[in-house]
């Protein structure tokens, strides 16, 4: 049963040699050939060079040389350039495209001995709530099948779910981290913007986006951020703040500690069962000394209209690079340069990323660009003074993560305003550059309900500290789907 | 602050240099112009005085000295080439 092993559990027995990399690896592989088909939660799987990379991390152990994570496989979600393999991006527009070089965050992975299995399923280009946004369709999720995992990394959420892999990287532009972590049930943190290196991260709004850890448990996120955080020149907007040991201070006392609950993220948009069993949570972390108190948010609403301005903007600008001219898709015997770059457009994007092209390249056009795009900026400012007036009365927020739980298939594939609302709890973190993390927090009607605790710049380890703490006093982090239980 | 019909989703298409099938411009613009109409929300608050922010935490970008720092990947960037002569991207004939 080495798939129900947290991380923390994982590098112990690898440490005792109760089990080598090797056949951890194969272990996985195994699930995954087994479920792979129903879930469609990975778009490659590596099974020969995660092999001989678990043969490796063996006997760096051997050598005394492991260190926490070495030989513990991840799945890496499919926007992050991998050298050698295949890079969709979720998308017909990359998929024959094979990275010249691995980004910032598998270099990472790679230097602490971990084992990539594959790379998993997206909304194209990160676009999306639901993953139904992919070139390689959509993925299930593993506790209903007929329902969505969220998105955009829903691939690597499922997977975490599912348990086709001990841990998995996502990437959250809007959201993308948390929701669909907290639609399966995962614990997943979106780091303060620049905490971890864009490097090789294929962007989609420059400004919103950051990769991530998506686990099973706090203390598993712990362990990755502190392989994954800290400075790199090769990306401007990565800062050089110290990276402290995310491990250290988890089991530290949150008594005293002051929770802020915004009265905008209780309406009536919330999903009331959700409501109700968020109150039994924050009951809990009273129980474990926090304090609580009722805080403002006053231009929470403003979030997805802002939103979906500046990200479809930054967006037009960063895919405009796709022209079918030096590599990526092309179109067939295009008649002259325009009909080349126009058709190659059209037919490798999806209908989600040409709207968001074409409404940015609108909100920039001359004389739009001050009433959407400045406006949008502006109230970015306030969105985020109002984080940084809260702040001053508490030290972490607590909220919903969406505003549902996972819904069906397809339904609100024909209504994207519908889709873009499963956003509004996460967004303004977004837009605000804030540490956001989504962990379980109980079911409705049998399927899985995330708190999303907030925090300030470069404040992870306060937001690790307290999902941590409640998951000493709960078990949602380790509810299993059943169909995904097996001994296999 | 406006709405969309066929003629400006063909205008912005041609910007954003995508070819949009003409039976498929109304449902662009229906799509687009739902779009708008949530952004329209924006208007509801004042920010005269407000300064635009354009980095979420609000700092400036650090300067480094002018030196090549990336390494010449130019050889394998040229093999993910749709087409490629004498190593130069080829495209169709741009000058008659």
């Amino acid at each position: 049963m080495l798939h129900t092993y947290s991380l923390a559990e994982l590098s112990q027995g690898l440490e005792k040699g109760d089990f080598t990399s090797v056949a951890l690896t194969q272990h996985y592989l195994e699930r995954i050939k087994q479920h792979q088909e129903m879930l469609n939660c990975y778009i490659s799987v590596c099974e020969e060079s995660a092999l001989a990379q678990a043969a490796a991390a063996d006997t760096t152990r051997a050598r005394g040389a492991a260190t926490p994570l070495t030989g513990i496989p991840i799945a890496q979600k499919d926007l992050l350039c991998t050298a050698g393999v295949k890079t969709s991006c979720g998308s017909k527009m990359l998929d024959n495209f094979i990275a010249p070089y691995d980004a910032a965050v598998i270099e990472r992975c790679n230097a602490a001995g971990m084992v990539m299995l594959g790379k998993t399923n997206m909304d194209e280009f990160a676009m999306g709530s639901s993953n139904e946004n992919s070139f390689h369709g959509p993925v299930m999720n593993p506790w209903d099948i007929e329902r969505v995992p969220g998105g955009s990394s829903g691939g690597s959420a499922a997977a975490v779910a599912a348990r086709l892999t001990p841990c998995a990287t996502g990437t959250d532009t809007g959201g993308s981290i948390r929701q669909p972590a907290a639609l399966t049930g995962i614990t997943g943190l979106k780091p303060t913007y620049g905490r971890i290196s864009r490097y090789g991260l294929i962007a989609y709004a420059s400004s919103l986006d950051q990769a991530g850890p998506m686990t099973q448990t706090a203390e598993d996120a712990a362990l990755l951020l502190n392989i994954l955080a800290g400075h790199d020149p090769r990306d401007s907007t990565c800062m050089s703040n110290p990276v402290p040991d995310y491990q250290a201070t988890l089991n530290q006392s949150i008594k005293g500690l002051t929770i802020g609950i915004p009265e905008e993220y209780f309406t009536a948009e919330l999903n009331s069962q959700i409501g109700d069993t968020l109150q039994v949570a924050i009951k809990e972390l009273q129980k474990l000394g926090a304090n609580i108190k009722p805080i403002r948010l006053p231009n929470t609403h403003l979030g997805v209209p802002v939103y979906y301005v500046i990200a479809p903007a930054e967006a037009s600008s960063n895919l405009s690079r796709y022209d079918g001219v030096r590599y990526g898709y092309r179109c067939e015997n295009p008649k002259d340069l325009l009909d080349l770059y126009k058709r190659t457009r059209a037919e490798g994007f999806g209908e989600e990323v040409k709207r968001r092209i074409l409404i940015g390249t609108y909100v920039l056009s001359a004389g739009y660009y001050d009433a959407y795009y400045i406006k949008a900026q502006k109230i970015r400012r306030l969105i985020r003074n109002d984080f940084i007036e809260a702040f001053k009365e508490v030290d972490v927020i607590l909220g919903p993560t969406s505003p549902t739980t996972a819904f069906k298939l397809g339904e609100k594939t024909t209504d994207p305003i519908s889709m873009y609302l499963s956003d509004i709890y996460t967004i303004n973190v977004n837009l605000a550059g804030l540490p956001g993390l989504s962990l379980p927090a109980g079911f409705v009607d049998g399927l899985p309900v995330g708190m999303q605790l907030i925090g300030k710049d470069f404040d992870e380890a306060t937001l690790l500290k307290v999902a941590h703490q409640y998951q000493q006093v709960s078990h949602w982090h380790r509810e299993i789907p059943n169909m995904f239980k097996g001994a296999k | 602050m406006s709405t969309m019909d066929s003629d400006k989703v063909n205008n912005i298409a041609h910007l954003a240099r995508i070819n949009i099938d003409a039976t498929k411009l109304p449902e662009y613009a229906n799509s687009l112009s739902n779009i708008l109409h949530l952004v329209q929300q924006m208007d509801s608050l004042d920010t005269e005085g407000v300064t635009p922010m354009a980095h979420p935490l609000d700092v400036m970008q650090p300067l480094r000295s002018d030196a090549i720092t990336e390494k010449d990947f130019s050889a394998a960037l040229r093999k993910f080439a749709p087409r490629l002569e004498a190593d130069l991207f080829l495209v169709p004939q741009v000058i008659e």
